[in-house]
């Protein structure tokens, strides 16, 4: 990945005029890349990364694995776009292995998650079997652990 | 002391005459403070590789709790002998000419005690790591300094190298990339050093723990050149390369009669290494190319920003080209090393050591470690050109 990507992955804010410093290029250069990143829609977004379980909400959160079948035109993108629209799904992605689609999803309640299991994902045509698990407690997420990182340990001056 | 009529002072006379360090003086300045943010710290920010550590624990689970060989582990010299040849392009064996020290710190003890005869000299250049004259006058042998300058990038110059030469001289130490000054050489100064080290029949020991972390420019160790393995001592350790400060291991590779004479005093001096960390390090060097490339990776960027800041605010800085420290000229504002660091520790709680912590020749200057985390960095950076823009008002 291009290292302006990898800096922008770990930190949305970082301002173009320190991005531009620790990669050598001037701050125009930097806007310019990262407009055209937006542009061809490899930037898809910034968000923050919130530690849901600190805030109380209550909500719950599931992975559902799901097993499809293949359409002749298309193979499984139909029912993946389709999928994708219910703004309960978080996440989306065709796996290899024992199921075809893995779903990440939110809800208020339980009952919300099971709702939308049982009266929207299984009812759509080719989705042969759906298995839920819910997320009990989340450790680490994009890259991020979800633990405040202890103090630095070392001497605070050292040769 | 006194009206004790037997109390004779017990502490050996060498001793005597090596000063209290420069940097344990500032670390006594700056650990009555607090919430500041140091770029005073000579070591990585990073904490060792997960696979490292898991390796080292791993074997603490199956009871590695034992002494190993002398040399050390000989799946670790094996390996080492093949890093080095890979990365540095000098073969030495396994069998005789490796030996796992207690990091780069003990290989350098033993590299000089293995060497010098009571008066022999030692030349090194500075400013330099803060253990070389200590470790020299221990050894009953004299320090002996070449300066290196701001306006040669702190390379060491070969007419000034020459200069320092005499009858009595034994050896010369290299350490590139530098600590404090982050120089690295190129090949032809490293030809022209080994020219006159190998026409005044001097030894070179280099001291490489930085060389992983170069970031451009073709990375020569000596011992490679033509006619230099034979009078060259190898040092190099984990410490830096994989952040493994705290392990303490390292390694020395010399030809074996110098191998021979370093292990004589190691084996009665240490044993060995710690089992533990030199199951850790065979694990860095089976599996731990990747994180060399990122740590490497990150180092840069920090580098690029800080000596780019340095430079706007009116800090003129060289950019080093490997190990992690900046290290900008300060001496436009009238105040020595000593006391620009005191201040900007005093006004905004930003610790850099004063360049003179590594000799004399480095008044003028301060080392700024980017071995530190980037917000702390970007925070650092906003204080200090608050400060500088003040002393600029006068
Ligand atoms: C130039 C240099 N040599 C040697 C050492 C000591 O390293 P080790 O941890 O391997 O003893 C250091 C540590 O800061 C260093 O900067």
């Amino acid at each position: 990945m291009d290292e302006l990507l990898k800096l922008l992955r770990k930190n949305a804010l970082e301002s173009p005029s320190n991005i531009a410093k620790m990669l050598g290029l001037t701050e125009k250069e930097v806007k310019a890349k990262i407009a055209e990143y937006e542009k061809k829609g490899i930037i898809r977004g910034y968000q923050a990364i919130v530690n849901k379980d600190q805030l109380d909400l209550n909500t719950v959160r599931a992975v559902i694995e799901v097993k499809i079948t293949p359409e002749r035109e298309g193979g499984f993108d139909r029912i993946a776009a389709r999928l994708g629209k219910f703004p309960e799904v978080e996440s989306l992605s065709l796996m290899s292995g024992g199921y075809d689609l893995l779903v990440f999803v939110t809800g208020a309640h339980l009952k919300d998650v099971a709702l939308f299991v049982s009266e929207k994902l299984a009812t759509i045509e080719g989705v042969l079997s759906t298995s839920t698990h819910f997320m009990l407690k989340t450790y680490k997420d994009q890259g991020v652990l979800m633990e405040t990182e202890k103090e630095d340990e070392r001497l605070k001056v050292s040769p | 002391m006194k009206g004790s009529k037997f109390h004779r002072n017990f502490i050996a006379s060498h001793l005597q005459g090596i000063p209290k360090s420069g940097i344990r003086d500032f670390f006594d300045i700056v650990s009555t403070r607090k919430d500041i943010i140091s770029l005073s710290i000579g070591e990585p920010d990073f904490v060792t590789p997960w696979h490292i550590r898991e390796a080292s624990i791993f074997a603490l689970d199956r009871g590695a709790t034992a002494y190993t060989a002398n040399l050390g582990l000989l799946e670790l010299r094996l390996l080492l002998s093949k890093y080095i040849t890979k990365s540095f392009h000098v073969e030495y064996d396994p069998t005789s000419e490796v030996l796992v020290t207690v990091g780069v710190s003990e290989a350098m003890d033993l590299a000089i005690r293995a060497i010098t005869e009571p008066g022999d000299e030692i030349i090194y250049h500075e400013p330099c790591f803060v253990s070389y004259a200590p470790v020299i006058i221990m050894a009953h042998g004299k320090p002996v300094p070449v300066i290196t300058k701001r306006e040669d990038s702190f390379k060491l110059k070969p007419d000034m190298l020459k200069k320092k030469i005499t009858n009595r001289t034994k050896a010369i130490i290299l350490n590139f990339p530098n600590n404090p000054t982050g120089a690295v050489l190129e090949r032809k100064d490293v030809e022209d050093i080994a020219d006159i080290v190998i026409k005044n029949d001097l030894l070179v020991i280099t001291d490489e723990i930085y060389s992983e972390l170069t970031y451009e420019g073709e990375r020569v160790c000596i011992a490679s050149l033509p006619g230099m393995r034979e009078r060259t001592i190898f040092l190099n350790g984990f410490s830096k390369t994989w952040a493994m400060t705290g392990f303490r291991v390292g390694f020395a590779c010399a030809p074996a009669p110098l191998t021979d004479a370093m292990m004589k005093i190691h084996q009665y001096i240490m044993m060995c290494a710690p089992i533990l960390s030199q199951k850790a390090a065979i694990e860095a060097l089976k599996n731990g190319d990747s994180d060399i490339i990122e740590m490497c990776s990150e180092y840069r960027k920090r580098r690029n920003f800080i000596c780019s800041s340095l430079n706007d605010m009116g800090l003129p800085c060289h950019i080093p080209k490997g190990a992690f420290y900046a290290f900008p000229y300060i001496g436009d504002y009238g105040m020595t090393s000593k006391d620009f660091s005191l201040k900007l520790l005093d006004k905004e709680n930003v610790a850099c050591v004063p360049g003179t912590a590594f000799g004399q020749s480095g008044e003028g200057f301060l080392r700024c470690s980017y071995a530190t985390n980037m917000d702390d960095i970007k925070e650092a950076i906003i204080r200090i050109a608050r400060f500088v823009k003040l002393l600029k008002k006068g």
